[in-house]
């Protein structure tokens, strides 16, 4: 398999904070990867490492076959990155970003503004070419931002939460044009919080805590790790009461099921029972350990599991 | 253990969809000045779209010297002479005034994460400072001009010769130089926009506590050392001298030599902020 991204053994640390404690991660050309992980497990720093903005302090990485600590230049010739904060020029408008973003790739004059004109036809930004951007709204920023890293088709593309703080509907248009960049084979290092979004896009999926690889695999992979259904009881108003995660078999769910019965939890007036498969939810909490008390306590086994995984 | 997950494969053979990868292009890298051009480009339309910003850096020198002149000049030197005295003083006010606005442009650069775009790009990212420090300085150059063509409408009667005003524009244009470049790296050492735009009042108390407006000589004796020795007052002299024969002396090197150890101080300041701001941490 061609590797578009691999690192080895990556370690950051900024003062007393360890950000990174070894990290590993291969990344196949044209997949979406995507980094997941809670506030402050390191994702942007290992974006950082792998765009050469941040020097890993031990441990290497190679971006399209060229060595992020020996050759920067040559990694900065091969990516592209969209980062967190939308950088793109308010005072510009849309398509002067574009042309000037064509020009520092190395673009002339002329075939910038072609290509202008080509992405924001794409991004359907072609009626606020001529608008300042500071005018856009969040999702138009963002269109904007993500088409600014597409000047020229480099072959790895890094996104940096790439919908945080967007509605659905600019959300799901953005899902969209990634995943047609990566059918068209662009590798796409995404990192995200949003569970959803990792489940509906990527193609494997890691999940980052205090500066490790906690778990790493496609989402069914990952779910079929927290083990099989969950039991789940709610009261009247749907609100969750209790939830025992079971392995699936009838043993273990009628073993589930006795156990609601029991506790004063099933003498809960208009109490109902529920059966479901576990979502990259689940899987995230018992990974990161950061769940409600009572799930945590039900659900201690496979947390424990999964937490000794690598 | 190994109940709970059956159906993992071994690592090492992620689940790709097959796809067609067509060869992906390179960015080429970009040759001699082409950042520092695009560059000056950007900051030229930023520049340009704020248009009331660039009214305010005419305006308010212009409003300020017809205040001297005429609020403030009958009172100092009935005879009208002021006039004369002034108009140094305030071209410099006004090449500082439009000085810290560079301040605030590095800063906005500096915080909004689009220096981390051109960081992860091949290019030298340095060049958007030299895009805002040069328009900045042209900016200031044409506000000048202004002022001078008000103050000769006013009654400005500098004895300039050609290659005085020459020189006159040189000192200038190297004053606005050395200024934009410490305002550039006070908008790399400041938090914010906002804070990196309170620098800027340094540049509107100096001219004040120097020979703008009226002689050192009128001064107070413990203030006197303060403005002989600030950088303002021998540029200020050596710009009188210029445009209206005043004896120089060696005032002019003076001059000259705080405008460079101004340039060289900003810059390695201003090299060492950006390493550390904008360096691979």
């Amino acid at each position: 398999m061609e590797l578009a991204i691999e690192a080895r053994g990556l370690r950051k640390r900024f003062g007393s904070t360890e950000v990174l404690a070894g990290l590993d991660l291969a990344v196949a050309v044209g997949s979406i990867f995507a980094l997941l992980g809670p506030n402050g497990a390191g994702k942007t720093t290992t974006i950082g490492i792998l765009t050469t903005l941040v020097r890993p302090d031990t441990g290497n990485a190679t971006v399209a076959g060229a060595d992020v600590r020996t050759a920067p230049g040559e990694v900065q010739r091969r990516i592209a990155l969209t980062g967190q904060s939308a950088a793109v020029d308010g005072e510009l408008t849309a398509i002067e970003n574009l042309v000037m973003l064509g020009r520092l790739s190395g673009l002339g004059r002329r075939p910038a503004r072609e290509k202008a004109a080509e992405l924001l036809a794409r991004f359907d930004l072609d009626g606020a070419a001529k608008r300042r951007v500071s005018t856009f709204s969040g999702g138009m920023r963002r269109r904007l931002d993500l088409s600014l890293s597409l000047v020229v088709d480099v072959p790895v593309l890094f996104l940096d939460e790439p919908t945080t703080g967007l509605d659905t509907r600019s959300r799901q248009e953005l899902w969209a044009i990634i995943r047609s960049l990566a059918d068209a084979g662009t590798t796409v290092f995404l990192t995200t919080q949003y569970l959803e979004e990792a489940d509906r896009l990527a193609d494997r999926i890691a999940v980052l805590d205090r500066g490790v690889i906690a778990a790493e695999g496609t989402a069914a992979e990952l779910k079929a790790r927290v083990g099989g259904e969950l039991v789940e009881l709610r009261d009247a108003g749907g609100e969750l009461l209790r939830e025992i995660p079971t392995d699936g078999s009838v043993h273990a769910l009628r073993r589930a099921i006795d156990e609601l019965d029991r506790s004063e939890l099933g003498a809960v007036p208009g109490a109902r029972i529920g059966i479901r498969r576990p979502s990259l939810d689940d899987v995230f909490l018992a990974i990161t350990g950061d769940g409600t008390r009572g799930r945590a306590e039900a659900s201690a086994a496979p947390a424990g599991e999964l937490l000794e995984t690598k | 253990m190994t109940a709970h997950a059956p159906t993992l494969p071994s690592r090492g053979t992620p689940a790709v969809p097959s796809r067609t990868v067509p060869s992906r292009s390179l960015r080429p890298r970009i040759r001699g000045t082409v950042a520092e051009r695009v560059f000056v480009t950007r900051s030229l339309l930023q520049e340009l779209r704020d248009p009331e910003a660039l009214l305010m850096a005419v305006a308010l020198p212009v409003m300020l010297m017809l205040m001297f002149t005429f609020i403030f000049g009958q009172a100092i030197d009935p005879s009208g002479g002021y006039v004369d005295y002034v108009v140094p003083g305030i071209i410099l006010l006004c090449a500082g005034f439009g000085a810290s606005s560079t301040a605030v442009s590095v800063s906005r650069d500096m915080t909004t994460g689009i220096i981390e775009r051109f960081r992860t790009m091949p290019l030298r990212s340095g060049a958007v400072l030299t895009g805002h420090v040069i328009v900045s300085v042209i900016r200031n150059l044409f506000a000048t001009a202004v002022v001078i063509g008000v103050a000769l409408l006013v009654g400005f009667r500098p004895s300039a010769g050609p290659l005085d005003w020459v020189a006159m524009f040189g000192v200038v244009a190297l004053y606005i130089l050395a200024i934009t470049y410490l305002f550039a790296a006070i908008g790399l050492a400041a938090s914010s926009p906002e804070a990196a735009n309170g620098y800027g009042f340094i540049l509107l108390f100096l001219p004040y506590v120097s020979s703008a407006f009226v002689p050192v000589a009128t001064m107070p004796d413990w203030l006197r050392p303060v403005a002989e020795h600030q950088p303002i007052t021998p540029v200020i002299e050596t710009i009188r001298s210029l445009l209206l024969g005043t004896p120089l002396g060696n005032t002019g090197w003076i001059a000259l030599a705080w405008c460079v150890g101004i340039v060289l101080v900003a810059a390695v300041w201003g090299a060492w902020l950006f390493r550390r701001k904008a360096g691979r941490r």
